[in-house]
């Protein structure tokens, strides 16, 4: 898998007027595990956006496989083979976790098929595939749900936009060898939002976006020894 | 009694019988009877004073159920049909009721349909009523469904109604009395479209101590189409009485609804919950990710909320 980002810009528009959230973004992604870093507001989940098709740049192109997907809709992307895990799951009134992993997978799942996806990411099968994607649901059980859809998916690139935000300590130590087996044995690319040391640890390229521009890029080995020290990044938490 | 291919496939989908059931049942076609069966414990007659008939369900009988759908497919048939159900002591049944209108001339056709169910002592009843509209034909397509529920002490009845298609007008009445201990659950799904109007009216009176009652809508207003809710649930002893309305609104539909709660005892706990929106468009959004197209999505949303 190749990511190609060229000179990619957004503005949004507000009441104070016309803001520059990504700024000339220049980028090359064909890495199996990347992870994007840096301060809250600094536009990592805007990139991620401009990525999955949400947001349409305002200059620039994005390119995947070589393929110009910079006007293509959502769902083309998604069907190109792009999947992307929201910081905010979303509710459905009536519609179950049984449904949501079959509509991700492309196909009907039977009971077994779907319960082997949250069995991946800790949870109890057999007691969720029939629950509603409600309210009654914590924000760690759907942030685990939106995760198992994006491995029920398994496209050629997978992007999560904080998949720690919102979950609690037990589930968060699942959630880094859940990674750690997608890293192992996914097909495809994970491109990963994270503010987390043990996250950004297994990823083969930390790429530190700040005000809009890509302030930093290396190896773990590179980046995180001064992402750690760093007074600058304050959103960059050591452990929970 | 054979039924011919348009009457089978409204059978289907009022009550997802094939053909003609097994068990009790009374098929009304085009205002006459089209069959009838009883069984040792269920009895069914017909009215002699107006049109209509009782369904009798005797004293503690066990998993037995009963279907009794309308079929109209004739146009220009108008009918009031008057149905009482008497569910005897300790019983515990499934009711299927519903009506199918096929019309495929120009003219009106109507069924008017007044269920009166007396649950006695102890009784459990579970009562599925589904009502579609198909048909070429210019004619409309009216059901105006009353529902008369009187309980007795520590009865039990759960209440489904259903009505996703081809209506395009029904005014739907529900009153019920509760006694003593007795719960009413009642789930509504309703979905208009094109320039249907639907009206749906609840009145529950928790007369009895430890009475109580959850009236549950979902509805989906697409096109041109117009809904009414109207929920009244009176707390006159000691009582829990729960009224949600629930509604996606689409295209140039309206919905108003307007939930009423009236605590006649100071023990009486109520709750009423109405919320009516657009799809949120997070939801589309997220099934995009999916690979399905913005239609799609909506299809999947509003099927997942009406089911």
């Amino acid at each position: 898998m190749m990511l190609e980002l060229r000179d990619v810009s957004y503005h949004a528009e507000d009441e104070t007027g016309v803001k520059e959230i990504i700024s000339h973004v220049n980028l090359q992604i064909d890495e199996r595990f990347v992870a994007f870093t840096g301060p809250n507001g600094g536009g990592k989940s805007t990139l991620a956006k401009l990525i999955a098709g949400i947001y349409l740049p305002t200059e620039g192109q994005i390119f995947l496989d070589g393929e110009d997907i910079t006007n293509r809709s959502i769902t083309d992307r998604a069907r190109m083979g792009i999947s992307f895990a929201f910081q905010q799951p979303v509710r459905f009134k009536g519609l179950t976790v049984h449904d949501l992993i079959s509509m991700a997978s492309g196909k009907k799942l039977s009971a077994a098929e779907a319960c082997s996806y949250l069995s991946e990411v800790g949870l109890c099968a057999r007691e969720y595939i029939n629950r509603e994607i409600n309210a009654s649901l914590s924000g760690g059980e759907l942030k685990r749900i939106e995760i198992a859809m994006v491995m029920a998916r398994g496209t050629k690139l997978s992007l999560f936009d904080e998949p720690e935000a919102g979950i609690d300590l037990w589930s968060f130590n699942n959630l880094i060898s859940v990674f750690e087996k997608m890293h192992q044995k996914m097909g495809g690319s994970i491109l990963i939002i994270s503010h987390q040391e043990r996250i950004l640890n297994i990823a083969d390229r930390i790429i530190v976006i700040a005000d809009g521009k890509i302030s930093k890029d290396g190896t773990a080995k590179e980046i995180l020894p001064a992402l750690l020290t760093a007074k600058t990044c304050s959103a960059l938490t050591k452990s929970l | 009694m054979a039924l011919d291919a348009i009457q089978k496939n409204l059978l289907k989908s009022i009550t997802d019988l094939e053909d003609i059931p097994e068990g009790a049942y009374n098929i009304r076609s085009n205002g006459g009877l089209a069959g009838r069966h009883t069984t040792a414990n269920i009895d069914i007659v017909t009215k002699t004073d107006k049109p209509g008939i009782d369904i009798i369900i005797k004293p503690g009988t066990k998993n037995e159920r009963v279907d009794i759908p309308v079929l109209l497919t004739e146009t220009g048939l108008d009918e009031l049909v008057y149905n009482d159900f008497f569910i005897g002591e300790d019983a515990d049944v499934l009711i299927v009721a519903g009506c199918g209108i096929h019309n495929a001339g120009g003219l009106k056709s109507e069924h008017d349909g007044i269920h009166s169910f007396h649950l006695a002592k102890g009784a459990k009843l579970k009562y599925v009523e589904k009502h579609y509209g198909e048909g070429e034909g210019t004619g409309e397509k009216i059901l105006n469904p009353t529902t008369v529920i009187e309980m007795e002490e520590d009865s039990y009845m759960e209440m489904e109604s259903a009505q996703i298609k081809g209506v395009d007008s029904t005014f739907r009445t529900t009153k019920a009395t509760l006694a003593e201990g007795a719960t009413l659950v009642i789930r509504e799904n309703i979905m208009t479209h094109g320039k249907q109007s639907a009206t749906t009216d609840f009145t529950v009176d928790l007369n009895g101590k430890d009475s109580g009652c959850h009236v549950i809508s979902r509805s989906v207003a697409k096109d041109e189409s117009h809904q009414l809710f109207l929920s009244c649930i009176n707390g006159n002893e000691k009582c829990n009485g729960h009224t949600e309305c629930d509604a996606i609104i689409m295209d140039d539909a309206s919905v108003s609804a307007v939930p009423k709660i009236n605590a006649n005892h100071v023990e009486a706990s109520l709750i009423h919950e109405a919320a009516i929106g657009k799809i949120a468009g997070e939801q589309l959004i997220k099934l995009m990710t999916l690979g399905l197209t913005e239609k799609e999505a909506e299809e999947q949303i509003v099927g997942g909320f009406l089911r």
